[in-house]
């Protein structure tokens, strides 16, 4: 055991955490925040997608001490007191239906309008495409997700 | 997952000391070691990381002008930061994986690793770079030893790679559908002295080739149109259900013109 000091969702947390321990596990198992979600455990899908200092990484394929002295933020700490325009945007556009991806695909959602806003890119409709290359959604066939993505990015 | 130790080094040397240790392993951006772990196909009892050593993180230029990326530089920071001027990297770069994977996969655990599907070693070859570790430089050509095999010795770590940058270039991928890896990818550079370089990953079980043939084609006339009536032998190419040897050969012609096309 050793101790892990990090920034979660603003606050402050150290834990007595063993190397082995995932990110994914911290978040769940002990931090209780269970809104990131493990759909495949094998970096595959993008539902336990998590920023670290602001850009989007996979909870599931990091070990929480990797994450030693950053800030993470998971979708409980994506909302300040009303709806991130991203998740606004998803409600507005039914954005999901069983919503299991919706965490991960918000929390790439929100890094893709801040990187493209960075570099002066232009997110449009291809590029939300290709940049979701890492999450899937078994439900929607992605028409109403691309859509709220570019929606928040005129808003965000 | 089993009990191991996470080590978080504080300097390049402190680093290659912890993994003199038998039992200890490098960790880099984790995106193939994690799920190697996981599965228990490696089970080291130390994991050593690399990713915070500010000594091998970055990008510069030597006075050759080489391009000299550090080991734990990360697929997304290449993607940025050699964009001007070495834009055939970048955008190789920029198809790896996905976002998420780019932030956390680094250029030293792509090569450590040398999947035979894997990305940097066509641009690695075509390029003739050099793959620097803490003990000595090992010249492209000598570094990838075949699937999943490198010159590296236990414990070595990957602390650079030093490009010389073409005149022009450009990586294409053809995306083996499911995992997005390249069932061929091919890097094409046209070097300052007018040589070309041809780099193949994904169509052969020893990783990533040259095509000497397409070389030496392309240095007469750097046009797709060189390539006429050259075509990759299928002998040694892999035969999977995605692509047998005879659609790889073929694809490797293909994704070569296309290369040079886009070459800028
Ligand atoms: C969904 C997904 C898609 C991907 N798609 C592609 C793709 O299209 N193309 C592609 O090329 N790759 C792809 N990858 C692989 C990705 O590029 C990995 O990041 C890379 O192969 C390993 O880099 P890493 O830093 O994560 O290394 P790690 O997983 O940390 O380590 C891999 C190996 O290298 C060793 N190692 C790590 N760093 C060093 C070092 N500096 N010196 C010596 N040894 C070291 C480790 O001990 C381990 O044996 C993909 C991965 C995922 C998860
Ligand atoms: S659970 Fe992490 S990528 Fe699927
Ligand atoms: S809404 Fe069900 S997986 Fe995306």
């Amino acid at each position: 055991m050793t101790d892990l000091t990090l920034t979660v969702n603003g606050k402050r947390v150290t834990r007595d955490v063993p190397g082995e321990t995932l990110l994914s596990e911290l978040l769940r198992e002990t931090l209780r925040l269970t809104g990131t979600h493990v759909g495949c455990d094998t970096s595959q899908c993008g539902a336990c997608a998590v920023h670290m200092d602001g850009k989007v990484v996979k909870a599931c394929t990091m070990l929480a001490h990797q994450a030693a002295g950053t800030e993470i933020t998971t979708i409980e700490g994506l909302a300040n007191g009303e709806l991130h325009p991203m998740q606004k945007a998803f409600n507005d556009n039914h954005g999901l239906q069983c919503g299991f991806c919706t965490p991960g695909m918000i929390m790439a959602g929100v890094d893709m309008v801040q990187r493209y806003k960075a570099e002066g890119k232009t997110l449009d409709e291809a590029a939300i495409r290709h940049e979701l290359e890492g999450n899937l959604c078994r439900c929607t066939g992605y028409h109403n997700i691309v859509k709220s993505i570019q929606q928040a990015a005129t808003e965000m | 997952m089993y009990d191991f130790d996470f080590v978080t080094p504080a300097s390049l040397a402190e680093a290659a000391a912890a993994l003199e240790d038998p039992e200890a392993m490098a960790l880099g951006g984790g995106q193939t070691l994690i799920p190697t772990l996981r599965a228990r196909l490696a089970m080291p009892s130390k994991l050593v990381s690399l990713a915070g050593l500010a000594e091998i993180r970055g990008i510069c230029e030597d006075d050759d002008g080489r391009l000299c990326i550090g080991g734990a530089t990360t697929h997304g920071a290449i993607a940025r930061d050699a964009a001007e001027r070495f834009s055939g990297l970048a955008g190789l770069a920029q198809r790896i994986g996905d976002p998420a994977v780019r932030n956390r996969g680094t250029l030293g655990g792509s090569v450590a690793n040398n999947d035979p599907a894997a990305c940097y070693p066509a641009a690695i070859l075509a390029t003739g770079a050099t793959v620097v570790t803490h003990r000595r430089e090992i010249a492209a050509g000598d570094f990838f030893q075949g699937m999943f095999t490198t010159a590296l010795d236990e414990g070595e770590i990957v602390t650079e790679v030093r490009f010389p940058v073409p005149r022009r270039s450009a990586y294409q991928k053809f995306e083996q559908p499911a995992s997005r890896f390249a069932l061929v990818g091919v890097f094409v550079a046209e070097m300052a002295d007018g040589a070309v370089g041809v780099g193949v990953t994904g169509a052969a079980e020893e990783g990533g080739f040259r095509w000497e043939a397409a070389e030496a084609a392309l240095a007469a006339r750097f046009d797709p149109a060189a390539l006429e009536g050259l075509s990759h032998p299928a002998e040694g190419l892999i035969s999977d259900i995605h692509g047998d040897a005879a659609y790889r050969a073929h694809l490797i012609g293909v994704m070569t013109r296309r290369a040079v096309a886009a070459a800028a």
